[in-house]
């Protein structure tokens, strides 16, 4: 299968989303021109026109707020919020209006736009863009929550997020977007709320979302050669959550360690592991371990910031302590 | 005020501006050899706005910056050393390695910070004018921020406070003419000074190439806004040397070379200050030479410095995030 980057695979699904449906547009700060400050819409503006790829002012809260109104009245907006630190600017206008209108409304009303923003430390750009801020919106009901791990989730993903009828935000990793992955030529949709199991294993499962799947696997290598048999999960969506691949997969190896790249307390690794506490607590055999970011604003230093993020070392060493059974008495 | 008298404050800002130059110079430096963690953003070309405000002011008076910052910092007083340090994410740079570039600040010139958020300082720089008014002080705080911030909504918000309670604050927006990859004219609808004006802000559109000029017109308002006759609104029109960032290297889409040659070679703001001090009988050639050199001697002994310097310890990590607590992470014993 041809390879292509997360960037060319985020670009195809505008392309061919925008190509089926006339009302889909692109707005945000240097989408057209520039194709954002990471290229990844380059060309659009070229084959969709200032009309339907457009800049905007300096002015988050309001091209939001003037998605939210588009969309409740006809269109479909992909709205690009350059990084995901800004989102607490549009917080109002995503959590308080998006979120809540069709609720609000008893069902009469429908915000169906998706907002592609982004996350991922290590990029040494500090605290304030920086950060990884899933669980912020995850936290509201209302929205739905993607975050693709690979360039084929990239594009499956975005393609069902402009189809659905409700706000959903698509979280990519900027520091993925020139990472390549198998994509296939012909059209294709990944359904929200299916987890991907990316590696059988027996022993333990390491559930990751967006890039930190990948820090999953190299995690899962390193432990192969010690003879400890990973299970690799991708949750692919948090909201909706596939519950039951993630439980059925508790059951089977009995351990598990989260591995997110939001900030370690109230998030999403938190929440995931509470659910497995909650539904496969008689087949664990020990505690659901969290692993996020650390639990300060992210350093520009490269000597700070490379350890504020989860590792494969890292999560192999867990892995380790929960086999030889150490999480047990460290929880007396 | 006479040519003589001044002869010291003239040199001053020729030098402060030099020094922004070269400072940004080995940055770039730094930048294309791989030397510099992640991206910055040039002041080049810029130097008469942040100097010609700058020397205007007290080294109580405050200022916040942005993501373009180091100009700024040069301006109110920083040093080299602690500078490059930041810069590299050492341990002795003016925020110990956390802030970097984007977050560069000498803290103890009365720099509230350089903001990564377009227009995030708006409030701070408000606030802080409200303090000086509480506890009588006659600080003033100037918010430098550019033509692309002026789309933010919580400019509108503060002004209208600001210009409500008479407060000490000046905006100054820097209008290079491009946010990012795009024209102000695409971004900015009306007039820039009007928008202050229509909160009863007087506003004065500036050339912000001309040193004199800035700096001569920030002191009248400066003493004004002491006085209570704040909030005042500048538009310094300038122009920025490089890309957006040091990666934004091929940028013809946005901007001809022809417009960059232009800038450069007839509205320099070093090269037009250094011929005025010549003409003037203010500075000799050679003086000037002595001096520019001495300033690149300086910047190249501080980057050397800042390239040998420690890194922070990562012990460091997990401090500074609360004010009373030495390491948040710090677990209490079981
Ligand atoms: C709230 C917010 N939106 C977008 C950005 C991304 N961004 C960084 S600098 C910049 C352009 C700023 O233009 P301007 O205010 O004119 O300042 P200049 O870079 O020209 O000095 C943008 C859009 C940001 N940092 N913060
Ligand atoms: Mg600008």
């Amino acid at each position: 299968m041809r390879q292509i980057t997360l960037s060319q695979a985020v670009n195809e699904a505008l392309a061919e989303e925008m190509r089926r449906d006339e009302r889909v547009f692109i707005i945000g700060e240097d989408v057209a021109e520039a194709g954002t400050p990471f290229k990844v819409l380059s060309g659009l503006v070229e084959e969709f026109g200032t009309a339907r790829v457009v800049d905007t002012p300096i002015a988050e809260p309001g091209f939001m707020g003037l998605a939210v109104g588009a969309a409740m009245t006809g269109t479909r907006p992909v709205v690009d919020l350059m990084f995901g630190d800004f989102i607490y600017l549009i917080m109002d206008q995503l959590c308080n209006q998006a979120a809540k209108t069709h609720y609000m409304s008893g069902g009469k009303l429908n915000v169906p736009l998706v907002l592609r923003t982004n996350l991922g430390a290590t990029r040494r750009s500090a605290a304030q863009h920086s950060q990884s801020l899933h669980a912020l919106v995850a936290h509201i009901p209302g929205l739905k929550v993607a975050m693709p791990s690979s360039a084929y989730e990239a594009k499956g993903l975005m393609k069902t997020a402009i189809r659905d009828d409700n706000p959903v935000v698509i979280f990519e990793d900027k520091l993925m977007y020139n990472d390549k992955a198998p994509v296939p030529e012909e059209e294709f949709l990944i359904p929200f709320g299916a987890a991907n199991i990316k590696r059988e294993g027996r022993d333990i499962t390491l559930i990751g979302t967006s890039s930190m799947v990948q820090v999953c696997e190299a995690a899962a290598d390193l432990l192969a050669q010690e003879g400890i048999s990973a299970e690799v999960i991708d949750p692919r969506t948090i909201v909706p959550l596939d519950e039951a691949t993630l439980l059925a997969s508790a059951r089977k190896t009995s351990r598990v360690i989260v591995v997110d790249e939001g900030h370690q307390s109230y998030g999403v690794t938190g929440e995931i592991a509470s659910r497995i506490n909650e539904q496969a607590f008689y087949h664990l055999d020990a505690p659901v371990l969290r692993m996020g970011a650390m639990d300060v604003p992210v350093p520009f230093s490269p000597a700070l910031e490379d350890i504020t993020v989860p590792t494969p070392e890292g999560v192999a060493a867990q892995a380790r302590k929960l086999m030889a059974g150490e999480m047990i008495h460290a929880a007396e | 005020m006479t040519k003589k008298t001044n002869t010291e404050d003239y040199l001053r800002m020729y030098r402060q501006m030099v020094r922004i130059r070269t400072f940004e110079d080995n940055a770039n430096k730094l930048y294309l050899s791989a030397k510099m963690p992640g991206l910055t953003h040039m002041y080049s070309g810029e130097e008469a706005v942040a100097v010609g405000i700058c020397e205007a002011l007290k080294v109580t008076d405050k200022i916040t910056s942005t993501h373009r910052g180091h100009g700024h910092c040069v301006a109110k007083g920083a040093a080299f050393r602690e500078m490059f340090c930041e810069l590299l994410g050492k341990e002795e740079g003016y925020c110990r390695g956390k802030g970097g570039s984007m977050h560069i600040a000498d803290q103890s010139n009365g720099n509230l910070g350089a903001n990564a958020i377009v227009g995030g300082s708006m409030g701070i720089a408000t606030g802080a004018a409200f303090t000086a008014r509480l506890l009588g002080k006659e600080d003033v705080t100037v918010c430098f921020f550019g033509d692309g911030a002026t789309a933010q909504g919580l400019m509108y918000e503060v002004m209208n406070m600001a210009a409500l309670w008479h407060l000490p604050v000046i905006y100054a927006c820097e209008n290079n003419g491009y946010s990012e990859y795009t024209r102000t004219e695409e971004i900015a609808a009306g007039s820039i000074c009007a928008r202050a004006e229509a909160f009863g802000i007087e506003a004065h559109q500036v050339d912000g190439q001309d040193v004199l000029a800035v700096n001569a017109l920030t002191r009248t308002l400066v003493e004004r806004a002491r006085k209570g006759e704040g909030p005042f609104f500048l538009e310094l029109m300038t122009y920025r040397y490089h890309g957006h960032h040091v990666g934004d290297i091929n940028r013809e889409y946005y901007r001809s070379k022809d417009e960059e040659k232009d800038w450069k070679d007839n509205r320099d703001p070093i090269i037009r200050f250094r011929s005025w001090l010549v003409e003037e009988g203010i500075a000799g050639e050679d003086e000037i030479e002595a001096m520019n050199e001495e300033i690149k001697a300086d910047a190249t002994a501080a980057v050397e410095y800042a390239l040998a310097a420690r890194y922070p310890d990562v012990s460091e990590v997990d401090m500074h995030v609360y004010t009373d607590v030495t390491h948040a992470l710090a677990r209490s014993p079981a």
